[in-house]
């Protein structure tokens, strides 16, 4: 049995489905990341696992007892808020001794705690300040050592560095798993930022429109996505509409120029499919033997400091992201240059039957 | 770049406000001020300031304080609960918007309608009055030694005002309890009456005695609904002062404006008290 | 009554209405509260009584409905509320005339006058309006300024000093008006297309601060009708409050009929500053 359990959980408001037919069964020490789109459910989800909703239907368990019916102040998880919500008329020692003041614990015992907290999040001076006098980060930090002071059973975090700076909002983030290794605490994380789930989580969880897309290692989840979905929200991606010529041998057009790809092709001749191919599959040029070559014209070529992404037109609504690295002997092509990319068999993957429209996705992808 | 320094005149654009300001406000103000520090002959003195402590002078000011007291805390308090009720309290929202609304109007109901509804309804033959003689057997002035032209009766009459303005002052601050706040207690282990004591009241501490100030500020300068209750026999400094304005006092205007003086320091310390608790309590929650 | 310090409260309305609210979506409460129902109806009790009451001595005449039918035809009545409406308008017409440029002034020109002003236009809570009355009358009586003796000098004088009170919120609703239509850009625009200052202040600037314009001058009107200290002092007899007072020291029941009609006019004023309130949150917030 897992240590932490939701089976068959469902959420409604009134006659909107916020959750539906949640399950995961998360190990102890394990990080999982709910990753989506804004109102997909994720915090709606977490926030059953704080006890702040209560599910429509379905269990959710804690190291085998039952938690779905009882009230949040008696669940034992450490849940740090988007805003922080630290209490403003406490210092930052005292936000940190709450969750231990109020049971009971005597002084001396959580001066230490707080203490060995704050050293933690590395904020050992602060203890005296007041939240209005700390930076973004510095609040988060506190909000992190508060959840986790009276030791809970997992800890809980809903997307805590959405409000920061994107360099603190690195820096912190990668603090927060060294922290969650250190302690070896079960860990929820939801966020919108698909970087953050990658670099962070031992298993990411995507949802949209208040189901579960696809759980998996961000690894099998970015290489590997079973739907539209999670193959257009998680990185970047080219969509490409092909027209079967022969769908045993796997060769298809586009713009007229004929390709073959490896993965299996269900639909008969004639038939359009959409295929998904991440831009680092794609290369300038002809490529090496047995790669797939098409013909086109430079739509666009940005300079994003490490990285150059070109955008090709193969033909009228057909554009295809490649990215180079940027190097100083790199020539960049002019626009409207015709150019030549390639990309292996095995690059593409065959979205689901049921396509992404394609506009949506480019404008995702964008 | 060639830098042109014009003289600016844009102050120029408020002085119908100052000289208006200065018309309707600063000049009387400003005599009062000045004849407070005069002699009947026009000579400056302090003496105004020391009959002060004169006559039923004092009396009036401390019947001010003792009624601005009990109005401030009573009201303040009941006010408070009032407004947490239709505010955090469960019930539903309509009640809300018809109890600001409600205090909106009840706010402003003072004055001389407000003294004659409470002469209709605890007077000598006032509805609760004879209510309570004919089914209980109960007279209030013989049985429960009350009479509403008297201190309490003001205090009781007062609350009327009081209790919508702490309502509508305190909404604001209500609702600026932030539901993560509530949701981190419970989620850090705390019951209701501990989010309450270590949290909720704390942060309200600074709002609430600012307002209880405001009502004592507001029941200190009251004038209408007292004179029109009591027609004067009760003495408070208000109506004092009227009485000093009609001149029907002995020929000591100075002393009519040391009394002014006085009100005006006693508000300005209201004022002064309540903007620094506003000060505080928007300190801690900037963030 | 003083229209002093509680006119903080009727500030606590409209700072609700004109400030977008906070996304706070109250506390779920998971029972509705036992304790609150009783505080709920005990403060109900509190206040609905004095007004049953009221209308109950309206009605003990016979017939039923002689106080008012006394009080309506009585000149001195539609008299007084004539009289009182009157001062009201001009009151509010005078104070924007007032209040409308100097807002848009100190925040578009000076704004290190900005305290200086609002100082100013807070003085009415320090003092109250049985002082100001007090001053009033000790000025304009004696050489120079010798209107108390008029009719038409003492009307003046009542109008000043109503515009006075009226500082408080008709500043605050203006400024925060002209705070949440981010005058400063609508200007610059306007002033980009060869607008001239009369022009931006009628057309541009006017018309976005309708609400405030409105919700202030509702809320002077409550003040005007239910104002007394001033006009007694005064001797103003026309003004409803005084018209109001020697009623009820002459009568019996119909100052009550008087008294109700009075806080029915006070609650319709307010509810029309609700609804003109309701639409003006709607457009605040989605221009943010």
């Amino acid at each position: 049995m897992s240590f932490l359990e939701l089976t068959g959980i469902q959420k409604h408001f009134g006659p909107v489905v916020a959750v539906e037919d949640f399950n995961l069964a998360a190990e102890r020490g394990e990080f999982v990341s709910f990753l989506g789109p804004s109102g997909c459910g994720k915090t709606t989800t977490l926030r059953m696992i704080a006890g702040f909703e209560i599910p429509t239907a379905g269990t959710i368990r804690l190291d085998g007892g039952d938690i779905t019916n009882r009230p949040p102040n008696r669940r034992n998880v450490g849940m740090v808020f988007q805003s922080y919500a630290l209490f403003p008329n406490m210092n930052v020692a005292d936000n940190v001794g709450f969750g231990l003041k109020v049971r009971k614990r005597p002084s001396d015992q959580i001066k230490k705690r707080v203490g060995e907290l704050l050293e933690l999040v590395h904020l050992g001076k602060m203890g005296p300040r007041y939240p209005y006098q700390l930076s973004g980060g510095q609040q988060q930090r506190v909000a992190l050592a508060r959840a986790l002071a009276f030791e809970p059973e997992v800890l809980l975090l809903d997307e805590p560095l959405s409000a920061l700076d994107a360099k603190i909002r690195v820096s912190l983030r990668q603090e927060i798993r060294a922290i969650q290794r250190q302690l070896g605490i079960t860990t929820v994380y939801v966020t919108h930022d698909q970087e953050e789930a990658l670099s962070l989580s031992d298993r990411i969880v995507v949802m949209s429109e208040g189901r579960i897309e696809q759980i998996g290692t961000p690894f099998d989840v970015y290489n590997f996505p079973t739907t539209g979905f999670v193959a257009s929200f998680v990185g970047t991606l080219n969509v490409l509409p092909a027209a079967v010529v022969e769908s045993g041998s796997g060769r298809l057009s586009v713009g007229g120029q004929e390709f073959r790809i490896s993965r299996p092709v269900e639909a008969r001749a004639g038939e359009t499919i959409s295929l998904a191919l991440r831009p680092e599959m794609v290369t300038l040029g002809t490529g090496p033997e047995g790669s797939n070559v098409l013909r086109g014209t430079v739509a666009d070529v940005s300079f994003l400091g490490s990285i150059v992404r070109m955008r090709i037109r193969i033909v009228d609504g057909v554009v295809v992201t490649l990215d180079v690295f940027n190097e100083p002997t790199l020539v960049l092509p002019q626009l409207q240059e015709s150019i030549t990319i390639s990309f292996p068999a095995e690059g593409p993957l065959v979205l689901e039957s049921v396509p992404v429209p394609v506009a949506d996705v480019l404008a995702l992808e964008a | 770049m060639r830098v042109r320094r014009r003289p600016t005149f844009a102050w120029v654009g408020v002085v119908p406000f100052f000289l208006f300001a200065i018309a309707a406000l600063g000049l009387p103000v400003g005599f009062l001020v000045i004849g407070s520090f005069q002699n009947a002959d026009g000579d400056l003195t302090l003496q105004n300031f020391a009959d002060l402590s004169t006559g039923t002078i004092p009396r009036a000011f401390l019947n001010s304080i003792e009624i601005s007291l009990v109005t401030a805390v009573g009201g303040g308090f009941f006010g408070f609960l009032l407004a947490w009720a239709v505010i955090m309290g469960g019930l539903p929202s309509w009640i809300r918007s018809a109890v600001m609304t409600f205090s909106g109007v009840a706010s402003n109901f003072a004055g001389v309608p407000l003294a004659l509804a409470f002469v209709f309804t605890l007077g000598n033959l006032g509805l609760v009055t004879k209510f309570l003689f004919d089914t209980f057997g109960l007279s209030l002035r013989q049985d429960l030694g009350f009479t509403l032209y008297s201190k309490t009766g003001i205090e009781i009459v007062y609350f009327y005002f009081q209790f919508p303005l702490m309502v509508l002052i305190i909404a604001p601050a209500l609702d600026g309890l932030r539901r993560e706040w509530r949701e981190a207690s419970e989620n850090l282990g705390a019951s209701a009456f501990q989010y309450w004591r270590h949290v909720a009241l704390p942060i309200l501490t600074p709002s609430i005695l600012g307002t209880m100030i405001l009502l004592f500020g507001n029941s200190f300068g009251a004038q209408a609904t007292a004179f029109q209750l009591t027609g004067g026999t009760i003495e408070i400094a208000t109506i004092a002062i009227g009485r000093q304005i009609r001149g029907d006092v002995l020929h000591n205007p100075g002393l009519g404006y040391a009394m002014a003086m006085g009100m005006v320091v006693v508000m300005s310390v209201v004022i002064t008290a309540y903007t620094w608790l506003q000060r505080r309590s928007e300190r801690w929650l900037r963030s | 009554m003083s229209g002093g310090v509680q006119g903080l409260g009727r500030l606590g309305i409209m700072a609700s209405w004109l400030k977008p609210r906070p996304g706070s979506e109250g506390h779920r409460r998971r029972r509705g509260s036992l304790v609150a129902w009783v505080i709920l109806i005990a403060g109900v009790v509190y206040f609905l009584v004095p007004l049953v009451a009221t209308f109950q001595f309206s009605l003990r005449p016979t017939p039923t409905t002689l106080a008012y039918t006394n009080v309506l035809n009585d000149p001195k009545f539609s008299g007084s509320l004539l009289y009182s409406f009157t001062v009201a308008i001009i009151t509010i017409f005078a104070s924007l005339a007032i209040i409308v440029p100097t807002a848009f002034w100190v925040r578009l020109k000076v704004p290190h006058l900005r305290t200086a002003v609002e100082f100013v236009t807070l003085m009415p809570f320090i003092i109250p309006a049985v002082i100001l009355v007090f001053g009033v009358i000790r000025v304009y009586s004696a050489k120079p300024f010798v209107f108390t003796r008029t009719e038409f000098g003492s009307d003046a004088l009542l109008v000043a000093t109503y515009v006075v009170l009226s500082f408080p919120y008709m500043y605050r609703a203006v400024d925060t008006g002209l705070a949440a239509i981010d005058v400063r850009s609508l200007t610059e625009a306007a002033q980009s297309l060869g607008a001239g200052w009369p022009r931006i202040i009628v057309r541009v600037i006017l018309p976005n601060l309708r609400t405030a314009l409105l919700s202030g001058a509702f809320l002077t009107f409550a003040i005007v009708l239910g104002e007394y200290t001033i006009a007694s002092f005064l001797a103003r007899n026309d003004q409803f409050g005084v018209y109001l007072s020697l009623l009820g020291q002459n009568k019996a029941f119909e100052p009550a009929a008087v008294s109700l009609i009075s806080f029915g006019l006070t609650w319709l004023a307010m509810i029309v500053i609700a609804l003109i309130g309701r639409g003006s949150r709607v457009t605040v917030v989605g221009a943010r």
